[in-house]
């Protein structure tokens, strides 16, 4: 029908399938977010260290130019530390991505009560989260396990088929770490995000948790001469299961289990704080 | 109850909605007391008093809050387990502000058509239909954020109905707008229920909205339901009921209306009567002038909204 005719006319044409609905969130709200010149410079910035690590990986096969440049063969060493390195790093970028882009996914939507136009529609809660937290879980797998396990395949590729079959648990290792880091960052700004409203509150609450909470745990350690504040410190905790997954030996007051278990716990917690406070409209009782 | 197939549910003659004892609870509180009523007109008022339950009980209809106890349908819909085929035909304009402030009114629009299952060209067709509807084609590619609250309210009539719903509920559409924003907005619901098209739920505590635009009123009055009126048939009705003011009348001109088979009650100069079948106006001037009476008023009772909401507000 042409714009012109203002008369209404109901529409009768098919309808999407309800499973795909929660994609219509992603894709407006990544539209949304590449629109600031500064998180598409930061998003460019993160594939500086992969670049840098793609390059080490094809000097330590290029026995001739690292002789040509006066350097012994086997300085470059390609094993589970060097991935250990490259998500540690990976992961930074991670975080400071998601301080930037995570805070402004949900909160525009309850400072503006955006959330029963959403929720009027055939449009469930778990699709809302599902949609808006792709954003994030896309944005940080492709800085994270997808550039990581790019250059494991380069790596197989240039190292044979006897170091593949050793090393193949690394591949495990980079997919793994980076899921369970990328659920923590996901839904802890989501869940901040949602509790504060405002954007630039909850970027500076997402940082403060990663901060301060290291700070906190370090005081209840030397308070009550106990390592449990380090339950505070999810860095610390991040750290312990990423050294665990990459077999690099590092000793920690908290054992790997207990680490995990903590970060599940987060997980738990935040989700819990999200689906509560994403409603239609809130009940006060 | 029937599970009929969303594009048959609107010519089925199923009431639009019907409620069975419905409560709602908050806390202690009881928000809505065991509410009964089956509706189906096409443009049905929610009316009463703030705090009255009017919002609670379209955010019920909606599934936003669960009923303590009862049921409600909608289109045959139970609103407790089919709820996502009920919202398959609703479009909602809520009372708040409700919009997303940095996207521009066509971008919102259309992701709300998506949302609703229509397909991305399509909803962003439609979007500009339903923008160039409701009056806002030239403010169409501003963000949200810089509207007046009479554009935005617009805007999110223009995000209701992007779909094609089956039935529309507003909440207070005419909140906060100035009288020419009002009467556009009151033009427009009007323009939507003569369309026959949608079919309208209008809450709101303003009496002439309700009385300008629906033909059924529900009104409640904490939490139950105080009255129910048919308006279509309370006019009909007020067509029989005459208050004349005459100079010159005897009992002469009296006892002529009453043999017609009129009632007629007499103070000073001024007479009341209930017409009879068959009798008109005219007849009533023809009366006067054999008996050269003047009729120097002649008024039908207008019982407006506002009697009926008083007296449900006193009961």
């Amino acid at each position: 029908m042409a714009v012109y005719r203002r008369n209404y006319k109901p529409y009768a044409g098919a309808l999407t399938p309800a499973w795909s609905r929660w994609f219509i969130l992603f894709r407006y709200s990544r539209r949304n977010l590449f629109r600031s010149k500064f998180l598409t410079t930061l998003f460019v910035a993160c594939f500086f260290w992969p670049v840098v690590c793609l390059a080490m990986i094809y000097l330590a096969h290029s026995a001739s130019f690292l002789a040509q440049v006066g350097l012994p063969s086997g300085i470059i060493s390609i094993d589970n530390t060097f991935f250990y390195h490259f998500i540690s790093v990976q992961g930074v970028f991670a975080f400071l991505l998601t301080a930037f882009a995570g805070p402004g996914l949900i909160s525009p939507d309850l400072a503006n009560g955006a959330l029963p136009l959403y929720f009027c529609r055939p449009f469930s809660r778990a699709e809302y989260v599902l949609g808006k937290s792709s954003v994030l879980v896309i944005l940080l797998s492709q800085i994270t396990w997808v550039p990581g396990l790019i250059l494991f395949v380069m790596q197989a590729g240039l190292a044979g088929a006897s170091w593949t079959g050793t090393n193949l648990w690394i591949a495990a290792s980079l997919f793994v770490s980076s899921v369970i880091w990328i659920a923590i960052l996901s839904l802890l700004a989501m869940a901040l995000s949602a509790w504060v409203k405002w954007r630039i509150v909850a970027g500076a609450l997402l940082l403060g948790v990663m901060f301060f909470g290291a700070g906190f745990g370090q005081a209840i350690n030397a308070v009550l001469r106990t390592q449990s504040g380090n339950f505070f410190n999810l860095a610390y905790l991040m750290g312990i299961v990423w050294n665990a997954l990459f077999q690099v030996d590092v000793d920690h007051a908290i054992p790997v289990l207990q680490a995990w278990v903590a970060l599940l716990v987060y997980c738990a917690i935040c989700l819990g704080l999200l689906m509560r406070k994403v409603r239609a409209y809130e009940v006060i009782r | 109850m029937s599970t009929t197939t969303p594009a048959a549910a609107s010519t089925l003659p199923l009431p639009l909605i019907d409620m069975q004892r419905l409560s709602v609870r908050f806390g202690n509180r009881d928000i809505l007391c065991g509410l009964t009523a089956s509706l189906s007109g096409n443009s049905i008022g929610l009316l009463g008093p703030n705090g009255a339950g009017k919002s609670t009980l379209i955010n019920t209809l909606l599934g936003f809050y669960k009923s303590s106890a009862g049921s409600a349908r909608v289109f045959g819909y139970d609103v407790g387990t089919q709820i996502a085929k009920i919202r398959g035909l609703v479009g909602y304009m809520p009372e708040n502000d409700a919009f997303i402030s940095k996207m521009s009114a066509v971008s919102f629009v259309q992701m709300m058509g998506e949302l609703s299952g229509l397909p991305a060209d399509m909803a962003l067709e439609r979007a500009h239909e339903a923008l160039f509807y409701v009056g806002l084609a030239e403010a169409r590619y501003r963000p949200l954020g810089t509207y007046s609250l009479g554009m935005k309210q617009l805007a999110k009539l223009a995000q209701a109905i992007v779909h094609g719903p089956k039935l529309l509920i507003l909440d207070e559409p005419t909140n906060g707008l100035d009288p020419s924003a009002r009467q556009r907005m009151i033009r427009m619901i009007r323009d939507i229920r003569d369309g026959k098209e949608m079919r309208i739920v209008l809450c709101s505590h303003l009496l002439r909205d309700v009385e300008d635009t629906c033909d059924e009123v529900l009104i409640l009055k904490q939490g139950r339901i105080a009255h129910y009126s048919n308006l279509d048939e309370e006019r009909r009705a007020n067509k029989r009921f005459l208050e004349l003011e005459t100079y010159g009348a005897n009992g002469d001109f009296t006892e002529a209306i009453e043999k017609l088979g009129c009632e007629c009650a007499v103070t000073a100069n001024r007479m009341k009567m209930i017409l009879a079948d068959g009798v008109e106006t005219r007849d009533i001037f023809k009366l006067a002038a054999e008996r050269q009476v003047r009729i120097r008023r002649m008024n039908f009772r207008r019982d407006t909204l506002e009697d009926i909401f008083l007296k449900a507000m006193e009961g």
